[in-house]
Order: C-alpha cells, then structure tokens, then sequence
C-alpha cells in the first residue's frame, strides 16, 4: 500500500519538531535550516502551516534533470535525489512548481523530501498529528468523515 | 556536549568582537544558561556597579539543550544586574531566538560597555557584526522587526530587540523576541537601552550536534514527550487554556489579587478567564482566543495568539492592532485585570499588545498601575499629575491610556515607568507598593497561598513566581499536595522549588515541563546530550549551588536579609476578607527562621562558611 504524508494546518502549533527530526534524519544535527518540511508562520491571521513535497506522479523536478539524479522509490512514491549524481544545475528548483527542491550551499546538491525511505520523521515527531503517514488512496477519509458526521442527527455527532 | 563551546564576547565601547572558548571547567558545575550566565556576570561585574552605567554587562545564553528535539529545548535568558531591584536579573524567554543563537554555533553572547551610537548587533554563523541603528532607535518592537527582516532580505532572520519604553528609560522594559515572546522581567531591556543596543539579529545555519549519545538522547526526549502528554496541565489544560487556565482555579481558592492587593477574590474573573476567551464575541462572533502556539521544539503550546474586537474603544480606527498577535497569559490577564479591576478581556489584550509592542513588562506595569489607581482614589495624586485621566479601578479607559503612555515614557508614562515603589515613594505612599527588592508581585496571593510568600520574599530577583512556585504543590497538587494555609514544612518546600528551578533554567528547558516532569525525567535527556554524568541528584545540587551564588551576589550588591520581606499589607494590615482565606494574612515570620536555617544560612540569611564550601563556592562570599 503506498502511503502519502497529509497535512493538516489547523492542527499545526508551529513548534517545528518537525523540521529537526528531518534535519536530523537527513544531515545528523538538528538544523530546521536544513529541513525538507518548513513550516510558515501567518503572524496576522494566527496561522501555522507546513509544508512540503507532494511527490507528484509526473514530476517536474525528475523531467527537468538533465543528468537523471533525480528518481522514482517504488516501494513509497517518493522522487529521491541520487546525491552522487546531481551536479547542482538547479534546474529541477526552477521546474518545481511549489518550491520543495532547494540547493544546498554546503554539499553543492540539491535536496527534497524522500520520505525517509517509507518511515517519515517528521510524522512521527509532530506533537499534534498535523502530519500524518496515511494510505495514498484515502487522503482525504478523515475530512470525508468530519463533513459526514455533519449529516448525523445533532445531538449523536460524535465525529 | 550539547553545547557549542563558543562564546562572543562583545565590547560595545570599543566595537570589537571576539571569539572565546566557553568555560567548560563552569559549564561542569553550573550547567547553562542560568546558571553558567551568572557565573560568568559575577566573575566579570561589580555587584555594587551602576545597572545602567557602563560596568554593567548583559549576558544573552542559552543552555545545552536549546536548539535539540527535547520538548521545549528553545529558551534562552538575559542576565545581567537590574536597575529594577539592584539584584541579579535573570530573564527567561521562548519564541525562537534561543534556537537561532545556538544554529548560528554560540552559546552565549557577553555585551559590555557602553556604544557611543545605537547599533544592533548581526550575527550569521561565525560572522557577527555592530551595525548602525540609529534609524531603529524610536522605534516600537513591531517596526524594528520589520525593518531588520526587510534590510536584510532575510524572512527567516530572528530578531529580538527592545521598544521605546526601554529607550525612555521604562524601569521594567524587557527584551522582545519574535515580535510577542519576552525576556522580560527586572528591567533587562532597560540595560540593553543603557547601552545603545537595540537588537540582535540572527541567521543560524550550521545545526545543533555534538550530542553525546545519539540514540539514547532520541529515546529520552521520546519518554519526555510522552511523559508530557499524558499529563493533565501539559497535555490538556495548557494547550487548551494556556496559563489562563488557572485564572477560575487561583480565584477560587481565594489566592487572587485584586485592586493592588487590597482584596483576594476577583469579581470580574471569569470574564478575563482562559474560559472567556474561547466564547464567541457578541460583535463578530469570534473569540478572543485564535488558536495556540509554541515556542521552539515545545510540545505543550500554551502560548495564546489573539485578537482585539475591531469596534472595541481601544482599537477603533487602529487598523495595526486588529490582527492576531500574543495574547493573554494569566499573569498578564491578572495584573492588567483584577489587580486594576478591570474585568474588559479586549482592554486586557490591547494593554497586553502594547507591553510587546514597545517591550515592558505586563506584570509590573498591572501592578504598578494598580498602585496608582489606589494613590488616585486615595487623593495622593490628581489629575494635575496625570494631566486629566481618571485613574480609578476598574477603568479599562485608564488602563488602556496608561499602557500607551508607558509604551513612549510621555508624560505621567514616565511615572508610571519608574515601577510601584519608586512611584508609591514619590508620592509619599511607599505602603501602596507591593513589591519585594522593589519588583511587583506576579498573581498568586501570600495571604492565600502561605508558601507563595516564603518564595516571594526570598526571591533573588525579587517578587517573582518563577523562582519557586510552589503553587505547584500548594493549589495543583505537584508533585505532592501540601495545604496553602498552612506554614509548616514551606521552608523545605520553597527550597527543593527552588533549587529545581534554578537547574531547570540552566537546562535551556522551559520551566512550565514541571508541572509534568520532575528532574528524575530530565536528567536523562541531558545526561544523553551532554558529558557530566547528569544526575537528579547532581541538578538538585547545581540548582542549589546556583541559588547561593546569586543570593551572595546580592549580598555583595547590599541586598540583604533584610530586604527577605513582605509589603506590610500582606503580613499585618490587611487580612483576607473573603475566600478560603478569610482572616488570613502571610506568616512569614514564622517561615523565613527556618527557611535559613533549611538553606544552611546564618539568622542574617548569608550562606555560612560550611555551605558555601559544600557547593564549591569561595567560603568568604563575593567580594564587592
């Protein structure tokens, strides 16, 4: 069963453990800087909201590589960059519509999330359940049961 | 090893910057943070220097664990002697500039002397810089952010920097980080505004490591967490509530200060409860209260982001505070409420907004307002000082004209920015203040909760409820429940709260884990970060070790036994007249004895001989 990370803002409380088990998981210090997930703080509308690759079916970032660096896990989904073989062109940054592919000024490559290899950190860190590691199929199961329960009688909507 | 080791020594005179290697020989008996600021500030100052002349240093740190995955391991302090107090100041404050000083690969920063111009200090990784700020000096908390994130094209560059009232010379401004967290007590931002600085920003890019043992440091910051969770304040009640959710319990047990302390219960409470400020609003239908947040790393998140009603008086045609910011904690909701009277949740946020906005201090501002409005209505002042404003309790009117008065030092802002007792002495009430070492008191009153006020007298940085809170054990039951009426056994109790703290903010922790985590949970996790041999038992003794090295600091800066005291009001004049409490006032002298002698002190309150050599401390104290 393939699996998708899923996002929930309106769990989120900003407190970025998120992006230190990514950093930590990815480079072995706790470096939000060089996190693969972000979370962005909407200060005036008191909003938190992560964000990150989406891994899409046809991606960009892997059609635009010029020298194949970029590739298909099929066990989780996820595009992972072959570091090895980047030559830190950035084209792939530039072909990415959401901006999830960055260049790393230290190593010369650039860096995504690869979804730790099927056992996301950053899930599994997230105090609040603002990420979850869900089936790919049901994304949206637990909205489509939030808004079902709105069809309940009033007083049994125990959603 | 959690510590980076590296410390930036800057001299503000001379505009030189330096790099040293962190003290590790002090970091071995002191920790961080706290502790190991402190140590380096009575090494290098004059207790008895000036607080606002140019011997006075001010110490940013963090502790070993700031900037790791440890559940709340984003704090930082400010340390430096108080203008406030005269004592050692120590300021305590989350957000995420902890975190970004310690990526950025220091552990502390020391600032000394005096610059001859404003400058704010830029810090990328290894490079650091004094840059020119004399177009940030006049500027709010809020403007100054926004104009460093803009100059240096940086969005994600954390600042913290102080307001105008520190630059007016606010006895009580703070240092404001990440637009709405607060190093904020004792007047630390007034010694940042002494020295013409006024702001650190910082980029932090190289990652915290050095962790000792890896995988055991993930596991016990696991256990942490859970630990954490599973708990009813900071699992529940935090999250949801915030701080607030203690402003119905400490009301309750008749522990609420009201009207600059002359009452214990709190008519208006539940209209300025945690509990108010989720109920939708008549105007627009929202509440108060937009969602929680968290500081770096935290897993509780009771940070409270809110809004004002946009038809409320305060804010009527002030489109800038009709957004969300930092709302309500209870000692904010207390002293700009039931210590004024004020029962307007939207004056409170509005009052709470300003005191970020231009940094000082929402509890001594309440409580320094509170003493004013007690002068106002016992004809000790006029409207000729404060040039037409009513000040009567339970005026959101006055409330809300007083915190834009403070924010800019105007008038009888400038007054009111001298805190309780310099006010009440001005004007010849000294009895009105209710202070300790010339701090106002936080929300938890003495005559209702008997070892609050063992805590408060003997406070090193005066009137404070985070150096012993034993409010814990007292009202909540942690770790165990102890009556609050009662006096006996306060003096051990005050101490162990005490001690625990004092290892707690050395830790770069929050102290709020403690209402879930006794050290037995946290020494793991720094024992796995950091090399030591990290105990309870070895963290019960640092605190302690902590604690006398602070009070013989101020001893040498003249602050003595002595000056172990409560307000008159509290102990003699005025007792309970409603609540549990009734008929109660704070027997501190029966505490205090035996507090000395628990603590291994003289009957002066000075740490004997004995002690101080147990704790490795110089036998003779601190010379002046």
């Amino acid at each position: 069963m393939l699996k998708s990370l899923q996002i929930e803002p309106e769990k989120c409380t900003g407190c970025l453990q998120c992006e230190m088990a990514c950093s930590y998981e990815a480079t072995g210090m706790f470096n939000p800087s060089k996190s693969r997930i972000k979370i962005f703080t909407f200060h005036e509308e008191g909003r938190f909201v992560p964000y990150t690759c989406t891994q899409c079916t046809e991606a960009w970032c892997m059609h635009a590589c010029p020298v194949e660096a970029i590739v298909i896990n099929h066990a989780t989904g996820a595009k992972e960059v072959l570091a090895d073989v980047c030559v830190g062109c950035k084209v792939c940054t530039i072909a990415c519509p959401f901006g999830t592919v960055n260049f790393d000024q230290e190593t010369h490559v650039v860096y995504k999330c690869d979804l730790c290899g099927g056992d996301p950190e950053c899930a599994k860190a997230c105090p609040t359940q603002a990420i979850t590691y869900v089936d790919a199929d049901h994304t949206g199961l637990e909205r489509m049961r939030a808004h079902a329960a709105k069809n309940l009688p009033h007083d049994s909507a125990k959603a | 090893m959690a510590w980076t080791k590296n410390v930036l020594r800057v001299n503000l005179t001379k505009g030189t910057i330096k790099h040293e290697p962190l003290n590790m020989e002090w970091a071995m008996e002191y920790l961080g943070q706290r502790g190991l600021a402190t140590r380096y500030l009575v090494e290098e100052i004059d207790p008895k220097c000036d607080a606002l002349g140019t011997d006075n240093k001010l110490i940013m740190t963090t502790g070993p664990l700031t900037g790791t995955m440890a559940s709340t391991g984003g704090r930082y302090s400010v340390v430096t002697k108080s203008p406030l107090t005269g004592a050692i100041a120590c300021s305590n404050s989350g957000g995420f500039i902890g975190n970004e000083i310690k990526n950025a690969g220091w552990d502390m920063i020391i600032f000394e002397g005096k610059s001859p111009k404003p400058v704010y200090l830029y810090i990328e990784n290894e490079k650091a810089e004094l840059l020119p700020a004399d177009d940030l000096w006049g500027k709010s908390v809020w403007e100054a952010d926004e104009m460093l994130h803009k100059k240096h094209q940086d969005p994600l560059l954390r600042v913290a920097t102080i307001g105008r009232s520190a630059e007016q010379g606010c006895l009580y401004a703070g240092v404001i980080n990440d637009l709405h967290r607060a190093a904020g007590r004792s007047g630390v931002g007034t010694v940042m505004a002494s020295k013409n600085l006024k702001a650190l920003a910082v980029r932090g890019t190289k990652g915290v490591g050095n962790i000792r043992d890896p995988m055991g440091f993930m596991k016990a910051t696991q256990a942490g967490k859970k630990v954490l969770a599973d708990n009813a304040v900071t699992g529940q009640g935090l999250p949801k509530l915030g701080t607030q959710v203690l402003m119905n319990v400490i009301n309750e047990i008749g522990a609420m200060p009201t009207r600059n302390m002359l009452e214990v219960q709190f008519e208006g409470s539940s209209k300025i409860s945690g509990e108010a400020m989720t109920e939708p609003r008549a105007s627009d239908g929202k509440a108060n209260l937009t969602t929680n947040a968290a500081c770096f790393g935290c897993t509780i998140a009771c940070g409270r982001i809110s809004t004002i009603d946009q038809g409320h008086f305060s804010v009527q045609n002030k489109p800038q505070y009709w957004g969300n910011s930092g709302g309500l904690e209870y000692e904010a909701a207390w002293a700009l409420g039931s210590d004024c009277g004020v029962d307007d949740l939207d004056a409170l946020t509005y009052a709470n907004f300003l005191c970020n906005e231009d940094g000082f201090d929402p509890i001594s501002f309440g409580s320094t307002v509170a003493a004013a409005m007690e002068l106002f209505e016992t004809g000790a002042i006029t409207t000729k000082e404060t040039g037409g404003m009513e000040l009567k309790f339970g005026s959101a009117e006055a409330l809300a004209w007083c915190a834009e008065k403070v924010a800019i030092g105007e008038g009888f802002g400038k007054d009111l920015g001298l805190g309780s007792r310099r006010l009440c002495e001005k004007y010849g009430k000294p009895e009105f203040s209710m202070t300790v070492k010339s701090q106002e008191f936080p929300a938890y009153d003495p005559r209702g909760i008997q070892g609050m006020g063992l805590a408060y007298a003997t406070s090193n940085r005066g009137a404070c409820h985070l150096r012993g809170y034993t409010v814990a054990s007292e009202v909540l039951g942690i770790p165990v429940k102890t009556d609050p009426l009662v006096t006996d056994g306060k003096a051990e109790l005050v101490k162990a709260f005490q001690d625990a703290t004092a290892a707690v903010d050395s830790a770069g922790l929050c102290v709020f884990t403690t209402f879930a985590w006794t050290l037995e949970d946290i020494a793991p996790q720094i024992d796995a970060a950091c090399e030591g041999g990290w105990t309870a038992e070895k963290l019960m003794e640092v605190g302690e070790r902590i604690w006398n090295m602070e009070r013989d600091f101020n001893i040498a800066a003249g602050i003595t036994g002595k000056d172990d005291n409560l307000p008159k009001r509290l102990v003699k004049d005025i007792k309970a007249a409603t609540g549990p409490a009734k008929g109660r006032v704070n027997d501190l002298d029966k505490m205090l004895p035996e507090y000395y002698q628990v603590r291994g002190w003289t009957k002066e309150g000075v740490p004997t001989a004995e002690t101080r050599s147990r704790l490795g401390l110089n036998p003779k104290g601190i010379a002046a």
